[in-house]
């Protein structure tokens, strides 16, 4: 019963005259505008907005929000995204004034409290990654590998070294070379071999004192933990390079294995998927990075100190080494105090019974969906797994089968996995179901997906059937964009 | 034009030169099979008329919703005309790609390089790819 | 754990058909020489009870805006957020959900992008808008590389000196990075000796960063005649009354959406706004929701030009960007359909009117004097004649007054100087104490 008159356009629900506030009357002297602006800096009439009452845009927003699907209305195996449970109790903190109401320019003074959480989580995170410098400054992931490989450039130049390379295997998330791209390297792809890890003799010749960086994600985008990791780092070490670690996949680590302890120089976490978000329907997220000591002097600029003699927190510049800022403000801040709730709720054991239950869950539902899907990369994985539907396109004729299955998943009411992700797998179904769903939900889960892959070619391809909408054509959405309302257009 | 006359690069671009004025004047455009691989075009980049391309090298793009690929320059010289209308009417590639679907003229600076492709190769190349 | 839901039989069924004989076997493709052997050095768990006592100690050692009267802006500002946003962002179906990848159980989420982008446009006069970035600086930098890519000119651009210090910084990094001269003059007057034919784009601010509105028009034309963009930062709420910078010809706009419905939060999460020319759509970084029909003719919204986006151009990405503030979008949307025309033109005015009423009970005082001459949307700047500004922000932290930014820390020249920043939300009260308290 889609509520289709509310969800119109907002703009097709406008009405002339109609408002959603009212502002107080002005209670100073008021002069026309024209004596403060000069008339041809003012714009001739307000800005043609909807007009709307409070009323009309609840229900409108609210009708809207029933047609997505999200964590906590629905199974969201999504995989390299972590869309765990997003605990309430860390929303409602993260509203009180006393972290909400804060002007980022207020003095130290006034936010001591602020500042204790920032350092602590610093503390923590160092902790978690074995790398004791922190930032907490970039806004999202790929903004923190930007962050880092400014970093790892700055290092570089402090050295006199001239580096101009950045590796990473081909399984790796097209941030990598982008950000890689951004920071002023070239990019090179390393193959990764059959078994999803990284081909070493392919990485050797390509490694030279023009190394900068490589990046590797750990566990990777197929959920499987590269052993060679150590190796690679020496290797890459031996060159004078540094290894960056893509921390996406950290919810199958917590408290068993810290990246540097197995030879990362930096990373960074995801707030947002690690330590539960939320993802917001994209954002924001955040992306602090993890460094080594011998990199700390080039972090993004300020980090959070304490200072014996005062007994107080401080918004700390460091020296100029520092890469600078890259983000206005102390960063995603909302974000880190919900991380900080989270890391605060589970303690050392609680964070590492999440990886062990995030692997456990991942390797049962490996274990029921090989029975009939193909999974390339063998019978053990860490949180996530990646299916193949490739051998589905012989069995039925049906050219895109991963897609085909994704939208029938819908019909179930199931979100689906990610798909045609990492590039490595053919027809790619990228499954992860996080620690806090239940075997209950995965064995549901199972089961829908074994009577799809059993249903008719037809079925399938013209799914999904129960949607309010289908398939969209995104060939012509992309051929003559239309990104923004016009009277004309409709 | 035909496919049959014409010369390919492994990249998939389709070249023709023509004796014009004393000139040799290459057209430039990609071949049906590498229209049929990328599926539903949307968008086309072209080159500036006046620049130079230098064969092996980029000198457009062309996108499908999920890909974009660069378009190779079968040879070296200069941009004396652009197909100003196909990024609009893509669909031309796939009706005819060899005529309407023409991408540009370079007027050509450099001998042809010896790696172009007779339409056989080009068959047999496409053949074991597809 | 209060998240994880097996219980100890399940997890040993689940194990039984794995075929492992442990948890800890799972983990064996990870060698035993990198495993941590000991437990995290983290303080222990904490129930909801006690978590939240915790947090409730943290947060009484910060002093929240609400408990005082905050003339602090440089930014980041103390604006009214109506009821219905906090309502309506908070429901699961939004902030739990993801990027909308499969748009057939996306549409709200996707709608509301579409909406965001329209909503955009109209403010700012643009044609068209992305999804949103992370915050006004990081999009001032996107626009600068945006703009690089346009022009083909890596070799230069120009940043006005007005430009928030903290977005001068973030080019800063990133153009040391890339090897791009960054160039700031003092004023706009002194721009036309800093352009060239090698010169990519102007970065301006307008009201700038001390709250005088920018004369784009001719900005705009100054810097075209040298074939260059002029990117300009807006603060969104100004644009209920001054002229829209799409009329006033300027080639990419951004700034910082955190007034249109988000509280302070401490600087973030923020909303970065980016809009442009039609004719650049292709280079705008980015998500993009975008109009098409369904399989059935029914009118909905997908993702749109995905080939832009690092997840398939890669190494050849103008933007390693791949997320929206999608939840701040929404903040936003909903926060420019609840004002209205009508609504954002008032705000506007309401800031106006206070914010020029202070400046003039400020400056009447011996003590103070103005800076500038030029004219100032909500923010503006103050000279202390006695040149202690800390003391005075000081002593108003005392009456429980935000009383302003000090420009020291960035404009050495300006450490006698205050900036101050009236909202909507300030009254008459309120402005005569503040006068009162610095002015005694």
């Amino acid at each position: 019963m889609r509520n289709t008159h509310a969800t119109q356009l907002i703009f097709e629900l406008s009405t002339a005259g109609r408002s959603g506030v009212n502002l107080p009357a002005c209670d100073v002297p008021e002069q026309p505008r024209e004596q403060w602006i000069p008339a041809e800096l003012l714009n001739a009439e307000s800005p043609e907005l909807p007009e709307v009452t409070e009323p009309e845009v609840i229900r409108h927003f609210t009708n809207l929000s029933t047609l997505n699907m999200s964590v906590d209305t629905h199974y969201y195996p999504l995989g390299s995204c972590t869309m765990k449970y997003n605990p309430k109790r860390n929303e409602r903190i993260a509203g009180w004034d006393g972290f909400a109401q804060l002007h980022p320019y207020q003095s130290e003074d006034s936010i001591q409290g602020m500042l204790q959480l920032l350092f602590e989580l610093q503390q923590m995170l160092g902790e978690i990654s074995g790398l004791p410098a922190v930032s907490l400054q970039p806004a999202a992931g790929a903004h923190g590998e930007l962050a880092a490989l400014m970093v790892a450039s700055a290092y570089f130049k402090e050295l006199g070294e001239t580096r101009t390379k950045v590796l990473a295997p081909d399984s790796a998330h097209g941030t990598n070379p982008a950000s890689a791209r951004m920071a002023g390297f070239d990019f090179v792809t390393i193959r990764s071999q059959a078994d999803g890890r990284v081909d070493l003799d392919h990485l050797r010749e390509n490694l030279g004192d023009d190394t900068a960086v490589f990046m590797i994600t750990n566990p990777s985008t197929l959920g499987l933990f590269d052993d060679q990791v150590q190796q690679i780092a020496d290797l890459v070490h031996e060159q004078g390079g540094l290894i960056y670690l893509d921390g996406a996949n950290m919810n199958a680590i917590l408290g068993i294995a810290r990246p540097g302890d197995f030879g990362a120089d930096m990373m960074h976490f995801n707030p947002h998927k690690t330590f539960s978000g939320p993802h917001g329907g994209g954002g924001p997220g955040a992306g602090p990075i993890c460094v080594t000591d011998t990199l700390r002097p080039f972090l993004p600029n300020p980090t959070v100190s304490y200072c014996q003699d005062s007994q107080a927190y401080y918004l700390d510049t460091g020296d100029d080494k520092s890469i600078g800022r890259v983000r206005s403000f102390f960063g995603n801040v909302g974000v880190l105090v919900r991380a900080y709730c989270y890391i605060r709720t589970h303690g050392p054991d609680g964070l590492k019974r999440v990886s062990e239950m995030a692997v456990l869950n991942a390797n049962y539902l490996l274990s029921q969906v090989k029975e009939f899907l193909d999974v390339p990369h063998g019978d053990r994985c860490m949180h996530e797994f990646v299916a193949s539907a490739e051998p589905i396109k012989e069995k039925t004729g049906l050219k895109q089968p991963a897609m085909d299955i994704a939208k029938r998943l819908l019909d179930y009411g199931f979100h689906p996995p990610t798909v045609y992700f990492p590039l490595t797998v053919h027809e790619g179904l990228m499954m992860e179901p996080t620690e806090t769903e239940s075997k209950q939900t995965l064995d549901a889960f199972a089961e829908v997906l074994k009577t799809i892959v059993n249903e008719p070619a037809e079925t399938l391809q013209s799914a999904p059937h129960s949607t309010s909408i289908r398939r969209p054509d995104e060939v012509q959405a992309a051929r003559q964009p239309i990104v923004k309302w016009t009277e004309a257009t409709d | 034009m035909n496919a049959e006359d014409l010369l390919y690069c492994d990249t998939h671009e389709w070249v023709f030169v023509a004796e014009q004025d004393g000139q040799k004047i290459a057209t430039v455009g990609i071949s049906a099979f590498a229209v049929e691989q990328l599926t539903d075009l949307v968008y086309m980049e072209l080159p500036t008329v006046g620049t130079t391309v230098t064969a092996g090298e980029e000198f457009g793009e062309v996108e499908s919703v999920k890909a974009v690929s660069p378009l190779y320059s079968p040879v070296s010289g200069t941009v004396v005309a652009v197909n100003e209308g196909l990024p609009d009417n893509l669909d031309t590639l796939n009706t005819d790609p060899y005529q309407a679907g023409w991408i540009m003229k370079v007027e050509v600076s450099d001998d042809l390089p010896a790696n172009l492709l007779d339409h056989a190769a080009y068959q047999k190349q496409c053949g074991e790819a597809g | 754990m209060p998240y994880t839901y097996n219980t100890p039989a399940q997890q040993d069924e689940m194990l039984a058909a794995i075929g492992a004989a442990s948890i800890d076997e799972l983990f064996s493709s990870i060698p035993a020489s990198m495993q941590l052997k000991r437990a995290l050095d983290l303080p222990p768990a904490l129930g909801e009870i006690e978590l939240t006592a915790h947090m409730q100690e943290l947060a009484r050692q910060n002093t929240a805006v609400s408990q005082s009267t905050c003339f602090m802006g440089a930014g980041s500002y103390d604006h009214f957020v109506p009821a219905v946003i906090d309502t309506l962002a908070s429901r699961g179906e939004f902030y739990t959900s993801y990027t909308p990848y499969q748009p057939e159980v996306s549409q709200g989420n996707l709608q509301v992008m579409f909406e965001y982008q329209t909503l955009i446009c109209q403010l700012t006069g643009m044609d068209v808008s992305n999804a949103s970035l992370y915050d006004g600086g990081s999009a001032a930098v996107e626009a600068m590389l945006m703009a690089i890519s346009i022009t083909r000119r890596s070799d230069k651009v120009v940043v006005l000196e007005s430009v928030h210090p903290e977005y001068r910084q973030i080019i800063e990094t990133y153009f040391a990075t890339i090897g791009t001269e960054v160039i700031t003059v003092s004023a706009a007057e002194q721009l036309q000796d800093a352009l060239d034919d090698q010169t990519a784009a102007v970065l301006v601010q307008s009201p700038n960063f001390f709250g005088n509105v920018e004369d784009l028009t001719s900005l705009a034309e100054q810097v075209h005649a040298a074939g260059a963009l002029l990117v300009c930062s807006v603060d969104p709420i100004s644009l209920g009354i001054l002229k829209r910078p799409g009329d006033a010809g300027v080639d990419i706009v951004v700034a910082e959406g955190q007034s249109l419905g988000t509280p302070l939060l401490y600087g973030g999460p923020y909303l970065g706004i980016m809009a442009c020319r039609e004719e650049f759509v292709r280079r705008l970084p980015g998500r993009i929701a975008g109009q098409t029909v369904d399989q059935q003719g029914n009118r909905c919204w997908v993702l749109t030009l995905q080939t832009r986006e690092q997840h398939i151009r890669r190494e050849k990405a103008t933007s390693n960007i791949c997320t929206n503030q999608g939840l701040f979008a929404l903040r936003a949307a909903i926060y420019l359909s609840v004002m209205g025309p009508e609504g954002m033109g008032d705000v506007a005015d309401l800031c106006l009117q206070k914010a020029h009423y202070a400046q003039q009970q400020l400056t009447n005082l011996d003590r103070f004097e103005a800076v500038s001459d030029r004219p100032f949307f909500k923010e503006f700047v103050i000279r202390d004649k006695e040149n202690d500004v800390n003391g005075l922000l000081q002593k108003a932290e005392d009456f429980n007054l935000l009383a302003g930014v000090a420009l020291g820390r960035w404009y050495p020249e300006l450490e006698d100087c205050l900036l101050i920043a009236v909202t909507e939300k300030r009254t008459k009260d309120e402005i005569n104490q503040l006068v009162e308290v610095l002015g005694s």
